[in-house]
């Protein structure tokens, strides 16, 4: 196990060093022009300066080499300074966003808690509800339940997110007022009361994203319990005398999460970056926005980098889903 | 039948003619039902794919047959007529601005909602189709070919496992943002964004068929009729066109409405974006994205469209789902 995980680790390396390349050769095929906005009166040895400190107007593969430099060189080495305070990195040039001209990655950090707090909470609160779910309609197969669970998750299949989102504004607060249409990222929880603010204007974010993630997980734990529930073991534990509850509880439930558990892992790089709706829905100042609005405004680097990290993730939670499948599942061998 | 002693009795005994009447049949057999009447018993008693297949079929006839029928220029302004409301709110809202010549009223530029809706339909159906169509050539054409030719085999699924890795919507809007000004140079402002729309979806979703193929193909080709067919000398291709298409045409099929499916929610988000077809191009997305701003007080203007495509992707996903049971024949017949 151990030898397959690092080989997959060491495989993949070259197959991000490959992503990456794709996207920054499409990156160099942009329109536009970072020093379009500099007024003409600039000189134009000036302007070209002004190109040079941005890292332009060198040939596409040396640009490509400083990027891979600033992101696997001199990012690791600035977050070490910044942990242990020591200054390897200093003087060093990062990568520099075109509309802030800050460094991406101190965007990036600042940005991904937003993210995290409203997607991540989304995830679990689906996985908690998707699971029992899932093992009680495979449970009671055919059931009014579990007919109404298929028809459930089926809408959410179905309503795209930039549906439920308005829908859900109109209603909540619009009509009713509960909750606020607007996530307000600068909302500082420091007491019971903004506490409470802050789950008010979670809710709605969570619910959108949540009802897509159940749909799916409940899908595939309903498939995984049915799979199951006709084998020969779940006939010994029941003849053996078990009661109902420790059968499908413990000895079906445990051998379903495994395919479950896969799932799970391969669905979290969409945490990161497949908000990027709902987040523009309810204005969440998160990493999705970002994307779009450094889109919208050219920002080169800030897009290759953000697209480079959601690709790092796909590629490490792909990997973590293999070897959690070989852990879990102790028949599956890899060697 | 084994050949036990037992089994010569009992072929002894029931050697008359009559059989005894637990056995005889009271009329004569029915004949034997073809593989598509199978398939079409049991996809009937699929109650939501019957739906599926009811709703896409009149929506398809609507957006197609519809702008003949409703003659309005959908990107026609009127501004004396802006911001009308749906017939239907003069039942519970007398004072509202209605009228039958805009039966579901018109946004802030006077634009007619049923003409846009239509129009909206058809930009929304054709790039759903043809997104689905190209990818599931890509598809089963990378399947194929990786599950016939060994020596191709290992290249094209890690060119699939790469294509898996990529960030899908990211590299959309990326895509589009990018390839926008020359497509439009090259096809015009709306034809280019549909080849562009439609290339993009196809380029970042075959994936998924092309594995369930090739996983396929490399079960089919190792049969009989296959080595069969290659011992009386049928080439290749033939062996592909004949012995391997009809065979893996059912997880096709299945993967091709699941594709309808995504391919219109991400035209749809492409357009609620603000990436997608020009400004004054009605599509579905494009329509709801406008109308978000002034949802509290048009709802209407909202649903419409969501109603829309929630319905319609619906309808494709249940008839999916029952085209999945009617070709799986271990479930058919039960």
């Amino acid at each position: 196990m151990l030898a397959f995980a690092t080989r997959r680790l060491i495989l993949s390396i070259p197959t991000l060093i490959f992503i990456s390349f794709i996207i920054f050769m499409l990156l160099q095929l942009a329109p536009g022009d970072p020093m379009a906005q500099v007024p003409l009166t600039v000189p134009p040895e000036v302007k070209e300066k002004m190109r040079q400190a941005l890292g332009l107007g060198e040939p596409p593969l040396v640009q490509y080499w400083k990027w891979l430099v600033q992101v696997f060189w001199i990012e690791p080495q600035v977050l070490i300074d910044h942990i242990f305070g020591t200054s390897f990195a200093a003087g060093d040039l990062r990568v520099i966003s075109w509309q802030t001209r800050s460094p991406v990655m101190e965007i990036v950090i600042q940005r991904i808690p937003q993210t995290l707090w409203v997607v991540g909470v989304a995830y679990v609160v689906a996985i908690l509800i998707a699971l029992p779910i899932g093992v009680y309609s495979a449970y009671r197969q055919y059931s009014v339940f579990d007919q109404a669970g298929t028809f459930v998750t089926m809408i959410g299949f179905s309503i795209p997110p930039f549906f439920t989102g308005p829908l859900l504004i109109v209603i909540f607060s619009v009509q009713l007022g509960w909750f606020p249409s607007i996530y307000d990222t600068t909302h500082v929880v420091n007491d019971w009361e903004s506490f409470k603010v802050q789950l008010q204007q979670m809710v709605m974010p969570v619910m959108v994203l949540a009802f897509q993630i159940t749909a799916q997980l409940s899908r595939y734990m309903r498939a995984s319990m049915l799979d199951n529930l006709n084998q020969d073991y779940v006939r010994t534990a029941r003849a053996k005398g078990l009661s109902e509850a420790v059968v499908v509880n413990v000895h079906v439930l445990r051998n379903s999460m495994i395919p479950v558990v896969t799932v799970i892992a391969l669905g979290i790089p969409s945490i990161f970056g497949g908000a990027i709706i709902t987040e523009s829905v309810f204005k969440v100042n998160g990493i999705g926005q970002l994307l779009l609005t450094a889109l919208f405004a050219n920002d080169l680097p800030m897009v290759m980098t953000l697209t480079f990290i959601f690709a790092v993730l796909i590629v490490l939670f792909n990997l973590i889903a293999d070897v959690l499948y070989g852990l879990l599942d102790p028949r599956i061998r890899y060697d | 039948m084994t050949n036990s002693p037992q089994d010569d009795v009992i072929v002894a005994s029931t050697a008359t003619p009559t059989a005894i009447e637990a056995l005889q049949d009271k009329e004569p057999l029915a004949p034997p039902s073809s593989r598509s009447r199978d398939i079409w018993d049991q996809f009937r008693k699929h109650k939501g794919a019957m739906f599926g297949l009811w709703f896409l079929t009149f929506i398809t006839l609507a957006v197609l047959i519809g702008p003949y029928i409703w003659q309005v220029d959908p990107q026609k302004l009127d501004i004396r007529n802006k911001d009308m409301r749906p017939i239907y709110t003069a039942l519970w809202d007398s004072g509202a601005k209605v009228g039958w010549n805009k039966p579901l009223g018109s946004d802030q530029l006077g634009r007619d909602n049923l003409a846009q809706i239509l129009a909206g339909g058809r930009a929304s159906m054709a790039v759903g189709w043809a997104a689905m169509l190209l990818s599931l050539l890509i598809g089963t054409a990378v399947g194929v070919v990786a599950g016939y030719f060994r020596k191709l085999d290992s290249l094209l699924m890690r060119t699939t496992d790469l294509f898996l890795a990529l960030p899908i919507l990211p590299l959309l809007l990326l895509a589009v943002t990018l390839f926008r000004q020359p497509l439009r140079v090259a096809f015009g402002p709306e034809g280019g964004m549909f080849v562009l729309i439609v290339t993009i979806i196809a380029i970042t979703s075959w994936m998924p068929t092309a594995r369930i193929v090739r996983g396929d193909v490399l079960a089919i080709k190792e049969r009989e009729f296959v080595l069969a067919a290659r011992s009386i000398g049928t080439t290749n291709g033939k062996i592909i066109r004949r012995h391997l298409l009809p065979n893996v045409l059912s997880p096709i099929m299945v993967s091709a409405a699941l594709g309808l499916a995504t391919a219109i929610i991400t035209e749809s988000a492409l357009s609620f974006l603000g990436v997608g077809f020009p400004s004054d191009f009605p599509t579905w997305g494009k329509m709801l994205a406008d109308a978000v701003v002034r949802m509290e007080r048009f709802p209407e203007r909202v649903l419409l469209p969501g109603v829309a495509i929630s319905l319609t992707v619906l309808s494709v996903n249940y008839l999916g789902d029952g085209l999945r049971d009617a070709l799986d024949p271990r479930i058919r017949g039960r």
